[in-house]
């Protein structure tokens, strides 16, 4: 088993599989009258969070004290990172606290991959920057295998803000390793050039969605980053909803066993409407509920066994 | 015509390997297990099988099919994985958690017997009934094993045992069977040559 997860392109096809059927046993802990498992008892998991995130943190938490280990939440607000303390000495302040593994968000790509330099622990990439997310496309892939009963094959689609979003980085990584098709779908100014062969050959790049929807088994909306991009990337709002928001009538164009994710939170009424995220074929509230699941098989796998 | 070996000549260091039960013989010792479990639990009413991965599991199948048999009665069988509770986790590298299965009647109330292969350390079983008490509460739980081998490291016993083999610390016992490896067996592997 690997020592880290920092990348979707971290896992191969076994170890990928390993953790989604780990995930799939850990999910019946969650209907249990004891939704405690005693696997990690006695080991320190560390929540660095650098940026805001209330599901991630949170599914983060509940996957850690699912299975016994003791949980650190430190977020950057209200601490010594307030007062200019560098990612190091915070990394090296938990390392002699004795963190068995660290889990983080940093809002600059590639915090994770210095981190795992420093620290003697596992390093989890919660997320970072604009560049990956591996355990939400984990459990996204976890929610599409569950959903759909298989990975390989499937031809997926990903709309919206690619160039910002580190989960659609990270989905494309592992997607294509386990074999499904992945098509990048959005306005050309929030599509990389070249991204598609940089990231995995085979994927495509499209940026009409309607010519795409009634070809593919999964639709997976982005979230329009407001908070990392300026006004320059589309005309408006109302212009980016009309062409690459999806709604009532443009889902009913997809086949019939197509599934619609968001990782979530959404803008309703922007890259998805309130009809079609709360439609059957939504499988957003289900995402958050893998998310715990996924998680749990990632920080066992990490730290269950003697790896080092 | 062989010649003794020569009183000189240090004994071969091959591990010697014994067979212990034949395929016939693991047959009839399921069919006692199953005989003694219809008796001690007069019928085996609101009984559950669980067997414990690896082997206990097409033990547990084929006990309850030997009960079925019998007495025509028909007692639920489960998969009670027990991966995440053991005590050893630290010691190897991760292992991979097998599935839990529980029959769909559930075990609260019910006499749930365990099933497994080899009773050693006891440690197995220990980790077992942590498992159990967290999937729910039976009424009461006893233990069924094809082999006890001796030199327990915890306060456990079983109540059904197929066959006691008094064996050295250094031996060791394996147990095939159809489902998982072809053919029914019992081996003692090393120790002193016979």
């Amino acid at each position: 088993m690997i020592r880290h997860l920092l990348s979707g392109a971290d896992l191969d096809a076994a170890t990928a599989t390993l953790v989604l059927d780990t995930a799939a046993e850990m999910a019946t802990v969650a209907g249990r009258e004891v939704k405690k498992l005693p696997a990690l008892r006695g080991r320190t998991v560390v929540n660095l969070f650098y940026e805001d995130s209330t599901r991630t943190r949170i599914s983060f938490e509940a996957a850690a004290k699912r299975l016994s280990a003791d949980v650190i939440n430190f977020s950057a607000k209200g601490s010594s990172v307030a007062k200019g303390e560098s990612l190091k000495d915070t990394a090296l302040t938990l390392q002699a606290m004795g963190a068995d593994a660290v889990v983080v968000r940093h809002p600059a790509s590639g915090a994770p991959h210095r981190l795992a330099e420093w620290v003697d622990g596992s390093v989890v990439n919660a997320g970072d920057g604009t560049h990956e997310h591996p355990t939400q496309a984990l459990l996204d892939a976890y929610t599409m295998r569950s959903r759909l009963g298989r990975l390989d094959g499937l031809h997926v689609a990903i709309v919206g803000d690619v160039l910002h979003s580190r989960v659609a980085r990270s989905n494309v990584l592992l997607l294509s390793t386990l074999g499904a098709k992945v098509t990048l779908i959005g306005p050309p100014t929030l599509i990389p050039v070249d991204i598609a062969a940089a990231l995995a050959p085979g994927t495509d790049v499209c940026y009409d969605l309607d010519a795409v929807l009634p070809d593919v088994d999964v639709v997976m909306m982005l979230r329009v980053q407001r908070e990392r991009m300026g006004d320059s990337y589309f005309p408006s709002a109302r212009e980016y909803a009309r062409r690459y928001g999806l709604d009532g009538p443009r889902m009913r164009r997809l086949p019939e066993h197509a599934i619609v994710m968001h990782p979530g939170p959404m803008n309703r009424g922007m890259e998805i409407t309130p009809e079609v995220a709360d439609s059957p074929r939504s499988t957003i509230v289900e995402q958050v509920a893998n998310g715990v699941s996924v998680r749990m098989a990632v920080l066992y796998l990490l730290l269950g066994g003697n790896n080092r | 015509m062989a010649y003794p070996p020569a009183a000189h000549s240090s004994p071969p260091r091959q591990p010697s390997v014994k067979v212990i039960l034949a395929a016939a013989d693991v047959s009839r010792v399921v069919d006692r297990i199953a005989h003694q479990i219809l008796e001690k639990t007069q019928g085996a009413a609101d009984t559950v099988l669980l067997g414990i991965p690896t082997r206990g599991v097409p033990l547990s199948r084929r006990l309850a099919d030997r009960i079925s048999t019998f007495e025509d009665v028909t007692v639920p069988v489960g998969v009670l994985d027990i991966t995440l509770y053991r005590d050893d986790l630290r010691r190897h590298a991760t292992r991979a958690v097998g599935p839990t299965d529980l029959p769909s009647g559930g075990i609260d109330g019910k006499r749930v017997i365990l099933v497994d292969d080899v009773l050693f350390s006891g440690r197995t079983v220990r980790a077992a009934l942590d498992a159990l008490s967290d999937v729910g509460r039976p009424a009461s739980v006893q233990l069924a094993v094809l082999v006890d081998r001796g030199h327990r490291q915890l306060p456990i016993r079983a109540d059904y045992v197929g066959k006691n083999i008094p064996t050295a610390l250094a031996e060791n016992v394996k147990v095939t069977l159809a489902e998982t490896d072809g053919a029914d067996e019992v081996r003692l592997y090393g120790g002193s040559p016979a």
